[in-house]
């Protein structure tokens, strides 16, 4: 299994993984508090502080380390949302056609012409700014892509042969869609689920930054863009750091979903 | 009338008939969620005549419907409402900044624009080959990267290692052209690495489409020049995706801006949004959004009319 | 004998193939191949897919199509190897000296550029012709090929003219330089059976009069005979067999060519009709929904237990559509249909699950008709779930059974429908629906997309498990050799109306109305000088004009 598997795609599930596990263990791993001032302000790396200190004298590898806990852990939850919300109701409009079908893809076409970030700033300017929030509104403004994307692939499965063929035996729609379209979807699914999941990264990382997203004093890698920036004329580098992670974990899962995608054997043939 | 005209008619009409649904949502958006609009803007400690002042200066009292329409007319007019921080009429302050936010979009679509082209043909032209596999490598880097920590790292290595440009864009009505431009160039920069990724991406996987047609293997078997290929033959048939792929990431530029202009504190649009975001002051919102989900609305409108206008099918009916 | 225009020594022409999750790898797809051609001369080759002859013919000019290389041997055409030429010459033999036609012209030509430009485009580009010299010539070509209005058809777009036109319009491209080769690629494969033997007559005339050399590819022995000198067979990029048509014909010495020569020879002896037919289909009348045109006007046909009903037509003709309405999917506007002795619900959510079990459905692609992700077991074995609950060990000897019906082991059953040939697929799928016991089964082009010798082997076996199983077919179908081999009786249908209706003798006997003539004269038979009978005694023009 290992052996056939391509480089990329290994280097990019141990990056993956090395993340994961960094953020389910933040508090075992994590040299000092999330909080906690240690140092001065912008101290240079050393041997205490491996990255330096922030802007008010806190660790910065201990706040990148919680930061990434609740980064992944809202791009997850959002992505979740999203996925199911979209993939559920996409594959229904698939199946059930009709109006049914009309009344959703025009409404997904709607929300899809206001620009995504245009759209939560607009909702965030009237509710609250809390986690759940966050991975609510974000998670339903993206499932519209994910719903765009289930309904197309389970219409194309949907005119083939073989699902003619199982309705002209009699089976109910649960089995067709599960047994007979979902298993056929599953592999552009898994793929589109890490491109989701990297602009989740992306999204909650952007609000953060302008103040929209996780609130001080809880570490995320966009938040400690902002709380860093202003060094970044005194030539101090600490808001970069959020930079290197997000893009070796958006390359990394990109690498992977690639591979999911071409290992998989394509509908038209191919051999298993 | 053609069924082209047919067409662009109909596709004009359910863009207008879009953006008024668009202004539907946005309003719903910022009022009609649960709980008191009041209160989330002021806050928990608001004291009761505070909460019913801003309801009535709000509005909140009369039914929605009324108070939509009244929006919609409002806007019709050039009405676009008052700010509630500081009661200055939006439309005033919104022109001013508008004309920014586009003369920065203009110049990074200049830049973007014949570069994503040139190397998307590039990228064909050596297709699977080191060059083509150098432009993926970059532009995946790039769009792993959130756009403004791409303004902090071009902000740190250009404009404070090395001192080339501005850290801070900012623009004010005296300028010459010339300053005005070496002010912008960082964020120019950074909005034209952004849609610059992904146009390439795109415009490639159009043109290697048209290269892949049957049509261009018989150009092929005629015995052309590889410059006549593609500009008797492919060309023609890659206008309509290319222009598609350009004004998809026009709009996806009007969107970074926003990002761009508050890493920049450059005086525009989206600073205005975000900064008023913050301070909830809803009538900006509104009226921000609406503008920008307008243009964004009308760059797609464009892009489907000119595929519609460039089908053979459509101009020559049989 | 004067020199050859083409010599081609040794050719091996390989591919790189990309499976999927595994690395690239080269194979050879052509293994060495010698022919000469003589100017004036026509050469068919002739091959199942796979047989490497379009890859042959693109390698005269020096082309490899996608992945394709050429990787050794010579290929001489006017005293040179154009292997070793330059790019510039190269691009001079392409579309000066040898051009090409293929089999899909609605493809391959530019939907964004008139025809007359594209005509006249190499001509002018080879510097063989002025622009106007040129577009006088491709006048007189596009009236010689009969194509309608030759003054002005040239200033339509591509997809403003029909498919047989279209593909008369790129003879035309490719006999405007005055080349001294042209290779047609399967040039009427995608056109419908009576427009197929204008344009092949068309291309005929064309070849003669013009006294160019041609290499013409197809898979159909007949169509190659009508019009080449000799005749190449190839087997997955082997020569088989290579000599004068009227030998490869009329005395082939290989194995494999005579399979090809007496392809389409299965003799069914046809069964008389009985008083109580299985299926009664009475005056239906249907139309798509959104659409204001009826595809069905009045449709009655019967079919009888145990028998063949062919259903046979054109594109557009209504046949499918009659396969939809009786399947349940399309309900129609008027009419009735009795099944085994009961009136069928119109619509499909209407029957019971013994109306599903005894009327069972074949496609023409098997490979969509299979879920890629389902084992042959269990694509065999759900209806066998389904209708009867049978499960475990029975199951599975049942399914071994059906396999041993259809002529495939039962190491098949765990293999997916991707691992399995052409052929193979299409015997799952008909497996699958004799899994439910039924009493009729619908067969929608079941043999269209296979090659000849294949196609073959599941007639036969759907003849012989007839036999066995007492199940009448609805055989829909385009083909009139396959309608003469197994039908008991036979629907012609044209433009959604029944035409000619009887047992087979009967509609297969004159006097013909026009449109069964037509059809029945076009389709190719395998005898020299057919072509040349068949147009001077034809009534009707054909229906693709």
């Amino acid at each position: 299994m290992i052996a056939n598997t391509p480089v990329s795609a290994l280097i990019g599930l141990f990056l993956m993984a090395l993340y994961f596990l960094m953020a389910i263990f933040a508090p075992l791993i994590a040299p000092y508090g999330m909080a906690e001032v240690v140092g001065g302000v912008w101290e240079p790396a050393s041997a205490n502080h491996l990255l330096g200190t922030d802007n008010i004298g806190r660790d910065l590898l201990t706040r990148m380390i919680y930061g990434g806990r609740t980064t992944i852990f809202i791009a997850t939850a959002a992505t979740l949302v999203s996925f199911t919300t979209g993939s559920v109701l996409g594959f229904f409009a698939a199946v059930a056609g009709g109006w049914v079908d009309q009344v959703l893809s025009r409404f997904v076409d709607l929300i899809m012409s206001i620009p995504t970030l245009i759209f939560a700033l607009v909702v965030l300017s009237v509710m609250p700014v809390t986690i759940p929030v966050l991975i609510v509104v974000m998670g339903l403004l993206d499932s519209t892509r994910v719903y765009r994307l289930a309904r197309a692939v389970a219409v194309d499965i949907e005119v083939m042969d073989f699902v003619e063929a199982a309705r002209l035996r009699g089976e109910k729609t649960r089995w067709i869609i599960f047994r007979e379209i979902l298993p056929n979807a599953l592999s552009p699914l898994v793929a589109e689920m890490g491109l989701r999941f990297i602009f989740m990264v992306l999204f909650v990382s952007t609000l953060s930054f302008l103040g929209l997203g996780v609130q001080p004093p809880a570490a995320d890698w966009g938040g400690i863009v902002k709380e860093n920036k202003d060094g970044i004329v005194y030539g101090i580098g600490a808001a970069l750091w959020p930079a290197v992670a997000i893009a070796t974990l958006a390359i990394s899962v990109n690498l992977v979903a690639d591979w999911v995608l071409n290992r998989t054997t394509s509908l038209k043939g191919g051999r298993g | 009338m053609g069924p082209a005209l047919r067409l662009v008619a109909q596709r004009l009409a359910l863009g207008l008939l879009l953006l008024l649904m668009v202004s539907v949502v946005i309003f719903a958006g910022t009022m009609i969620l649960p709980g008191d609009v009041a209160q989330s803007i002021l806050g928990q400690s608001a004291t009761p005549e505070a909460l019913a002042n801003l309801r009535e200066e709000l509005g909140v009292n009369d039914p929605a419907l009324t108070r939509y329409f009244e929006w919609l007319f409002g806007v019709f007019r050039g009405d676009l409402g008052t700010a509630l921080t500081n009661n200055q009429d939006i439309l005033t302050s919104i022109v001013g900044r508008m004309q920014n936010t586009l003369f920065l979009a203009f110049w990074a679509a200049l830049i973007s624009v014949p570069l994503a082209i040139f190397l998307g043909l590039l990228a064909v032209r050596y297709r699977n080959r080191w060059p083509d596999k150098l432009i993926s490598a970059v532009t995946l880097t790039s769009i792993s990267i959130p756009e403004f920590l791409i303004g902090y790292v071009l902000m740190y290595f250009i404009g404070v290692q090395l001192g080339w440009a501005p850290t801070v864009a900012t623009v004010y009505d005296g300028m010459s052209l010339g300053e005005k431009l070496h002010a912008i160039a960082l964020p120019v920069a950074v909005l034209t690495l952004v849609v610059l990724a992904h146009m390439m991406r795109m415009t490639r996987a159009a043109i290697l489409n048209v290269m892949q047609s049957a049509y261009v293997e018989t150009a092929e078997l005629k015995g052309l020049t590889m410059f006549k290929i593609i500009w008797r033959h492919a060309f023609p048939n890659s206008i309509a995706p290319i222009v598609n792929v350009v004004m998809l990431n026009l709009a996806y530029l009007v969107v970074g801006v926003v990002v761009i202009e508050v890493v920049f504190t450059y005086p525009g649009m989206g600073q205005y949004l975000v900064d008023h975001v913050a301070k909830r002051d809803i009538p900006v919102v509104q009226a921000c959004g609406l503008i920008f989900a307008a243009v964004y609305i009308g760059l797609n409108m464009v892009a489907d009319i000119v595929s519609i206008l460039s089908n053979p099918r459509l101009r020559h009916p049989k | 004998m004067s020199d050859p225009l083409v010599k081609v020594r040794n050719l091996k022409i390989g591919a790189t193939v990309y499976p999927p999750g595994e690395r690239p790898r080269d194979i050879e797809i052509v293994h060495g191949v010698d022919f000469d051609l003589a100017p004036g001369k026509v050469l068919g080759l002739i091959g199942e897919s796979g047989a490497g002859k379009s890859t042959i013919g693109l390698a005269t000019m020096a082309y490899g199509r996608g992945g394709v290389t050429i990787t050794g041997g010579e290929v001489w055409v006017n005293g040179r190897d154009i292997l070793k030429s330059g790019l510039r010459d190269v691009r001079n033999l392409r579309g000066g000296e040898v051009t090409y036609v293929s089999q899909s012209a609605a493809a391959s030509f530019n939907p964004a550029k008139k025809i007359m430009e594209q005509v006249i485009e190499a001509s002018v580009e080879h510097g063989k012709y002025s622009r106007s010299q040129a577009e006088e010539r491709a006048r007189a070509l596009f009236a010689k090929l009969g194509l309608p209005d030759p003054d002005n058809i040239g200033n339509r777009y591509p997809h403003q003219v029909s498919g047989g036109q279209l593909q008369r319009c790129m003879t035309a491209l490719a006999l405007c330089p005055e080349p001294d080769l042209v290779v047609f690629d399967e040039p009427t494969t995608a056109l419908d059976v009576t427009t197929q033997i204008d344009v092949l007559m068309a291309i005929k005339d064309a070849i003669r009069d013009t006294g160019v050399a041609a290499l013409y590819i197809t898979h159909d022995l007949a169509v190659v005979a009508q019009v080449s000198d000799e005749i190449m067979v190839l087997k997955m990029g082997d020569m088989v067999e290579h000599g004068q048509t009227d030998q490869i014909i009329n005395a082939p010495r290989e194995d494999y060519t005579k399979a090809l020569v007496s392809v389409r020879s299965i003799e069914h002896e046809e069964k008389k009709p009985t008083p109580d037919p299985v299926l009664r289909v009475q005056d239906i009348t249907a139309r798509y929904s959104g659409t204001k045109f009826d595809v069905l006007h009045n449709v009655s046909v019967d079919l009888h237990p145990g028998q063949t009903l062919a259903v046979v037509g054109e594109s557009g003709s209504g046949k499918s559509t009659l396969a939809r309405v009786i399947t349940g999917l399309l309900p129609p506007r008027a009419g009735n249909i009795d099944f085994a002795g009961r009136s069928l619900s119109p619509d499909l959510a209407g029957r019971t699950r013994e109306d599903l079990r005894e009327l069972q459905m074949i496609y023409q692609m098997a490979d969509v008709a299979m879920n890629p992700r389902q084992t042959v077991g269990t694509i065999i074995g759900r209806p066998l779930e389904f209708y009867f609950g049978i499960r475990g060990s029975e199951k599975r000897k049942r399914i071994i059974e059906l396999l041993d019906e259809i002529e495939l082991g039962k190491e098949f059953m765990d293999r997916y429908p991707a691992e399995l040939s052409g052929g193979q697929k299409q015997r799952v799928c008909i497996a699958r629906s004799l899994a439910a016991k039924p009493k009729m089964i619908i067969c929608d082009e079941v043999t269209s997309a296979l090659d000849p010798l294949v196609a073959d082997g599941i007639l036969k076996l759907l003849l012989d498990l007839q036999k066995i199983e007492d199940v009448a077919y609805l055989f829909i179908t385009h083909d009139l050799a396959t309608v003469r081999a197994i039908s008991d009786s036979i629907a012609v249908m044209y433009q959604g109306k029944v035409v000619r209706y009887g047992t087979k003798s009967e509609v297969l006997s004159p006097p013909f109305d026009d449109y069964t003539d037509l059809l029945l004269s076009s389709v190719p038979e395998m005898r020299l000088g057919w072509l040349e009978e068949v147009v001077a005694h034809r009534k009707m023009e054909s229906a693709g004009n």
